[in-house]
């Protein structure tokens, strides 16, 4: 629906364009002095702008866009689109708070990070005149504790983190974060967590009743002293293959992010636990610097169409906070992967994981300290 | 008269050393380009981030300060560095007393054999690395080829534990690195003249006689070099920790890797290479020096 008014509205959006800038050239001051527009602090964006004209370079996590990305972009919105890849969320906090021009228009990065790059002056306020999309997503979706109203961020995929097991190999389903840092005797050895450092620390801090921003010096020694103990149960650390390992049988609980535990198997199953978890979100941010800024937010309004945002659904199995998407995702992959079945309210009953600024080196230690443990 | 034909002479001289001294910078450009570009500027880099501050998200911020050095000092860090030497250093006796022998039989194999076994040493390298270390996590896993095998053949009851513990981890070293220490001592044990070893024996010397007072003295360069090669890049490695260690033990590549891809803080992980740095160059110097009196 959206994607043919868009495609409708391309002709007249360049004839518009076209005038505007003949009436600027003519009046430059009265097109100056007019008001910004709402909640924009920086240069007035021009909603007809050419988008033939521009062009959106964005970068992103490898395999979490569609592959003909740049041809479907090309087609609907006439604007060239050239994708960079980053690993991780810390690389492209490099590159992008180095100081050097990225020539980067669209950044994808998780919430935390968005919030960190706002506080840096790094992001242009959103334009939601540009993005009648935005009203696609679930109203939960304005709600995100570290970008409240979206006002510099568009979240593109969210969920949570939990147990992921095996229903045939587990005596009893696990229920609490205590399950795996102390793990039943069959279940010894073959548990594994994550060593990413805020969600190393996760299990510990839910389990001790902490919130996931704690920055309490306190707090982290009785986190460490809990993982130290949890340690010699532990088959290792492990952040990409957790899921194999429990698909071999090699492991037979772990912790997971919910997209990723692979439930579409018939002995698989994931679990939130009692104690609570996180509430994770990737999203799409634009930069101060970028020179297309009309095209970046075109290109986010054609991300959030739900043809092009229930891909992200049905290809990577993470939830997307695009109700029009969800509701028009494959039902049979949706009853089959029961993550995808949670509501975006139970997911907002998750903690926000939000920038520690110079206190998450005391993540970092923490987690040195209990990987160098022996 | 006289005193211009000295002078053109002279600048005859001169302008043959002159034209000497650009062919010689001609040759040697490239490689001095090369070291500048990719050794001297990068290494420069690296020590001149020991001294100034973490930038918040990654980065430097230009604030003079010894801090880092001063957090070299904690005992977590430490730690970190010696548990790294001591798997190093094991690793690197594994592969001495497993690569001296084969490198031995080597050397006595006719010449034919000779070339076939160097490279079935060397095979190995034609695989990528990662590739070579994840076949490790095939067989040595829980359900791997090792447990099921011996489960099959009835001689355990449940599948060991083979894998993600710091055995694995010198295993792995040892494998990945121990062609770097059968190659300097097959040169050195190579070139070794036999007749020595008859004088030996003829002088009434033993075998573990001749091989202590004669063998060994005169093959330590290539025992040297061989160690250094496979201790260099075990005390560096981060993947094998990772991968076969299961992210149970940490050593110092790791520890670095963390402090430029998760910490963003440059200026430690800058300090950190520094000192791994300078032990190496130790080693070396230590090594140049004892290579030099053989």
């Amino acid at each position: 629906m959206s994607r043919t008014r868009f495609t409708r509205r391309l002709p007249a959006a360049a004839l518009a364009a076209g005038l505007a800038l003949a009436v600027s050239a003519c009046g430059g001051e009265a097109a100056d002095t007019a008001a910004p527009a709402a909640g924009a602090s920086s240069a007035r964006l021009d909603p007809n702008a050419d988008l033939s004209k521009q062009s959106v370079a964005i970068s992103v996590w490898a395999d979490y866009t569609p592959k003909d990305l740049p041809e479907r972009v090309k087609e609907k919105l006439k604007t060239n689109l050239k994708v960079t890849l980053h690993d991780t969320n810390e690389a492209i906090m490099a590159k992008l708070t180095s100081g050097a021009d990225t020539g980067l228009d669209v950044a994808f990065v998780s919430g935390q990070y968005a919030q960190a790059l706002n506080e840096a002056g790094l992001l242009e306020p959103l334009h939601p005149e540009l993005i009648p999309n935005l009203a696609n997503l679930y109203p939960e979706a304005k709600e995100l504790a570290f970008d409240k109203g979206n006002v510099f961020s568009v979240p593109y995929t969210w969920g949570t983190t939990g147990i992921c097991y095996r229903t045939d190999l587990v005596k009893t389903p696990p229920t609490s974060w205590n399950d795996i840092l102390s793990p039943p005797a069959d279940a010894v050895k073959k548990v594994t967590m994550m060593t990413t450092e805020r969600w190393l620390a996760l299990p510990a801090i839910k389990a001790l009743g902490m919130s996931v921003n704690t920055r309490s010096d306190d707090d982290l020694a009785k986190v460490k002293e809990k993982l130290l103990a949890a340690k010699p149960n532990l088959l290792g650390y492990d952040d990409t293959t957790f899921g194999d390992k429990l698909k071999s049988g090699e492991a037979v609980m772990v912790e997971a992010w919910d997209g990723w535990c692979p439930t579409s198997e018939k002995n698989i199953k994931f679990v939130v636990p009692k104690e609570g978890s996180d509430l994770w979100v990737d999203t799409m941010v634009v930069l101060k610097s970028s020179k297309n800024k009309e095209a970046a937010h075109a290109f986010i309004n054609y991300i959030l169409d739900p043809e092009i945002h229930r891909w992200a659904a049905e290809n990577i199995l993470y939830k997307v906070p695009n109700k029009a998407a969800m509701d028009a995702m494959d039902a049979k992959l949706k009853a089959a992967n029961a993550p995808l079945q949670m509501s975006p309210s139970d997911l907002l009953k998750g903690e926000s994981i939000v920038d520690l600024g110079e206190d998450s080196v005391k993540f970092t230690r923490l987690a040195t300290e209990v990987a160098a443990q022996q | 008269m006289k005193s211009s034909t000295t002078a053109t002479g002279a600048s005859a001289t001169s302008r043959a050393r002159r034209s000497h001294a650009l062919g010689r910078l001609l040759f040697l450009g490239p490689g001095l380009l090369y070291l500048v570009a990719f050794v001297v500027v990068p290494l420069g880099l690296i020590v001149s981030y020991t001294v100034f501050r973490r930038g918040r998200f990654g980065g430097i911020v230009y604030e003079f300060t010894w801090e880092n050095f001063a957090r070299l000092d904690d005992s977590l860090y430490r730690d970190v560095v010696l548990g790294s030497l001591k798997l190093a250093a094991i690793a690197t006796l594994i592969a001495l007393l497993v690569g001296y022998p084969t490198a031995y039989l080597i050397a006595q194999l006719p010449k034919k054999w000779k070339t076939i076994a160097l490279v079935v040493i060397v095979m190995p390298f034609w695989t990528n690395f990662l590739v070579r270390i994840y076949a490790w996590v095939v067989l040595l896993s829980g359900p791997g080829l090792v447990n099921s095998a011996l489960l099959d053949l009835g001689l355990i009851d449940k599948p060991l534990e083979l894998l993600y513990n710091q055995g694995t981890v010198v295993t792995g070293l040892v494998y990945s690195y121990l062609p770097l220490m059968i190659l300097p001592l097959y040169a050195a044990i190579e070139k070794l003249d036999p007749q020595l070893r008859e004088a030996s024996a003829n002088l009434g010397a033993g075998p573990v006689r001749t091989f202590f007072s004669v063998t060994l003295p005169l093959t330590l360069p290539g025992v040297l070099t061989g160690s250094l090669f496979v201790f260099v890049p075990s005390f560096g490695n981060f993947i094998i920790p990772e991968l076969l260690g299961g992210g149970r033990s940490t050593m110092v590549g790791n520890v670095i890797r963390d402090q430029f891809l998760k910490a963003r803080d440059w200026p430690f992980g800058a300090t950190l290479t520094l000192a791994l740095l300078v032990v190496l160059i130790v080693l070396l110097l230590a090594q140049a020096w004892s290579s030099r009196r053989a």
